[in-house]
């Protein structure tokens, strides 16, 4: 496995940060603090940092309503993310996106997005960007598996696959969409086989393990990135919270959520390097604590900044009318 | 030396054609627009050149990379377009009938059209989405509609449509450059129509209307086709003794609400001429524009002269009753004036 011990420790990081920021958000929606919904992405961190931790700041990704996790590994700041959520005027999009819109372009970060599967179209065309261009660029397209259902994501699939676009498709199965569970709602014995009928790899991953994402995530962009064309990769895992906040989960047991809890993702790197002797206790637990404070910064900061004027509701439509 | 003349199928190819020599960042794509992808055959590069060959010839310059030919698959090449837009380049994006937005929608009016705004604008969607509205080619119901209505009424894009072949050139060079995400909706029946279109490029504003015709005693505010059958139409009436005032909405958003209100103001009677279904649409759209803002000038009722509220028919008789006529124009201003 190549990566060092900075690496490590970026990994882990955005993982601590995505964790903080999510528990963080769940306690503040149940105290009434949040307005509107938020769909959370604890239980997830090992995809979308296993994933990010091959993008430089000019790739590309497109997102999901779930998408705090991805906007972190991408490396939206998490201060312009609290205070977008808040619905405050240093938000990250002037509090006009929120939670489910979520976006930093500058950083490649293409929205998460409320549309289930409208995602995997915007990244055939970030992929197509980089291609005419020439450049080296890749785009990771994040989607659950709620969202392979969608006739756009099939779509994409195919698309990228006759273009031999530089995309990497990842599925993240987290074995519900909403309410309705795989068992029901996915035809075939996976999702990965999708990929492999149009044409590209299509491999299961363990979500849970930021290792094993982060070695299929390195090949999938190697190939995407040297003109070979797309890869899908279905990451299995599991969120730890409802559907949104307020959910009160009542389609699944709290026996299978303690399996899942049992197969932590974060609780699985710290026993790997540290039974590994890759790194020491005192640094995990000092990025623990770094997280900490970088969320409680975080959130004295949107708590700081004004609401928008009203006014700016009519501003940024067009860029010219 | 006389103008040169150019049609208006011809016109739009000249744009793209020069547009994508300007900028590298400007690709087009679509279904079959040279034809025969992927074939290595030269006979039978650019087979079609298009299903209406209007890109005909832009592979031979610019290569199958820039000049894109796509599998059937509306959503995923409309939304890389979006896509492509949002990261650098300016995409032509070629859906070949309006009908066929439903099967895309989504990528338009909640991708394209909102990415701006709900990123606080700090994203732009320099895309042009060309597509072809109009009956009159016996192509019935999902090939021949002119509801480009649906799209002014979403907030982030910006619809045109364009009149004649000076007005398609300038317009979609406009809309190329434009930073804005733009429909631009090419009438079937205009592609072989002629007349005046300077060689070099040039810009038609996106916003203001054309003036094709002066006159004092009505307002004729049409779009499309229309203006050349409202032309007709004011022909017979100025040998009547009528003069129309003939407003081009080439721009249906942005438009041009001051000529529309001043036109009124001038002669103090509209009637509105709209291939598209009455409901909801840019008729009633302007005919509500002249009841808030020039209901003191007018003298008599607006008058709409649209589609019916039908489906487009397909059998001969049911679509030339379908498709608005100068007689119908005549008769309703005469009732008026």
């Amino acid at each position: 496995m190549d990566l060092d011990r900075d690496k490590l420790l970026w990994i882990y990081r955005r993982m601590r940060q995505i964790r903080e920021f999510e528990n963080r958000l769940h306690e503040d929606f149940a105290a009434g603090l949040i307005p509107g919904f938020v769909h959370l992405y604890a239980g997830e961190e090992a995809i979308a940092v296993g994933v990010c931790a091959h993008l430089d700041d000019d790739d590309f990704i497109t997102s999901t309503h779930r998408g705090h996790g991805h906007c972190i590994a991408k490396g939206v700041e998490i201060n312009g993310m609290m205070a977008e959520i808040r619905g405050k005027a240093a938000g990250c999009c002037k509090g006009k996106g929120g939670s489910m819109h979520i976006a930093d372009v500058d950083r490649g970060m293409l929205g998460a997005n409320g549309i289930v599967g409208g995602g995997p179209p915007l990244a055939c065309g970030a992929g197509l960007s980089g291609r005419i261009r020439g450049s080296r660029q890749a785009t990771a397209c994040f989607f659950g598996d709620g969202g392979s259902n969608q006739g756009t994501t099939a779509e994409s699939l195919n698309l990228a696959a006759v273009w031999k676009l530089p995309v990497v498709f990842i599925c993240e199965n987290n074995r519900y969409a909403e309410t309705t569970s795989t068992d029901y709602s996915i035809g075939g014995p996976d999702i990965a086989g999708r990929g492999t009928a149009f044409g590209m790899p299509g491999i299961v991953v363990d979500g849970q393990d930021v290792f094993a994402v982060y070695e299929a995530a390195g090949e999938a962009f190697r190939r995407a990135r040297d003109g070979e064309g797309p890869t899908l990769l279905e990451c299995q895992t599991y969120r730890y919270f409802g559907h949104f906040e307020g959910d009160e989960i009542k389609y699944r047991t709290r026996d299978e959520e303690a399996h899942y809890r049992a197969r932590d993702c974060l609780e699985h790197f710290r026993s790997v390097v540290l039974d590994g002797e890759l790194l020491e206790a005192e640094e995990l637990d000092a990025i623990d604590r770094e997280a900490e404070t970088a969320i409680v910064d975080a959130v004295a900061f949107a708590e700081s900044s004004p609401l928008p004027d009203p006014t700016e509701c009519l501003d940024d439509v067009y860029v010219a009318y | 030396m006389a103008e040169r003349e150019l049609t208006y199928r011809g016109a739009i190819n000249e744009a793209l054609r020069q547009e994508m020599r300007r900028d590298e960042s400007v690709f087009v794509m679509g279904e079959d627009i040279a034809g025969a992808p992927g074939r290595d055959d030269p006979e039978m590069v650019d087979a079609w050149g298009g299903v209406l060959k209007v890109t005909e010839g832009l592979i031979n310059e610019f290569g199958p990379e820039r000049v894109r030919d796509t599998p059937i698959t509306e959503s995923a090449f409309i939304g890389a377009g979006v896509g492509a837009a949002a990261t650098g380049m300016r995409p032509v994006v070629e859906l070949m009938f309006i009908g066929f937005m439903g099967v895309t929608l989504d990528q338009i009016i909640n991708q394209a059209a909102k990415m701006r705004y709900m990123f606080g604008g700090k994203a732009k969607i320099p895309l042009v989405i060309r597509t072809t509205i109009g009956a009159g080619f016996r192509a019935a119901a999902q090939h021949s509609d002119a509801t480009y209505s649906t799209f002014v009424h979403f907030p982030g894009l910006k619809v045109v449509a364009p009149a004649t072949p000076y007005d398609a050139k300038g317009l979609l060079i406009s809309a190329i450059r434009d930073d804005d995400p733009v429909i631009f909706c090419e009438n079937k029946v205009l592609y072989d129509t002629t007349g005046p279109v300077p060689e070099e490029d040039y810009t038609v504003p996106l916003g203001p209307a054309g003036h094709p015709r002066d006159g004092a005693d009505v307002t004729i505010v049409a779009i499309s086709r229309m203006v050349s059958i409202s032309l007709e139409a004011a022909d017979r009436l100025a040998a009547d003794g009528i003069e129309a005032d003939v407003v081009d909405l080439r721009c249906l958003s942005p438009w041009d609400e001051d000529a529309i209100i001043g036109s009124i103001e001038k002669t103090g009677r509209l009637v509105v001429v709209d291939e598209d279904n009455p409901r909801c649409s840019m008729a009633s759209d302007v005919a509500a524009l002249a009841a808030s803002r020039a209901l003191g000038y007018l003298d008599a009722p607006v008058q709409m002269i649209t589609a019916p509220h039908t489906p487009v028919p397909f059998s001969p008789p049911l679509e030339d009753y379908y498709v608005p006529k100068a007689d119908a124009i005549v008769e309703a201003v005469r009732a008026i004036t």
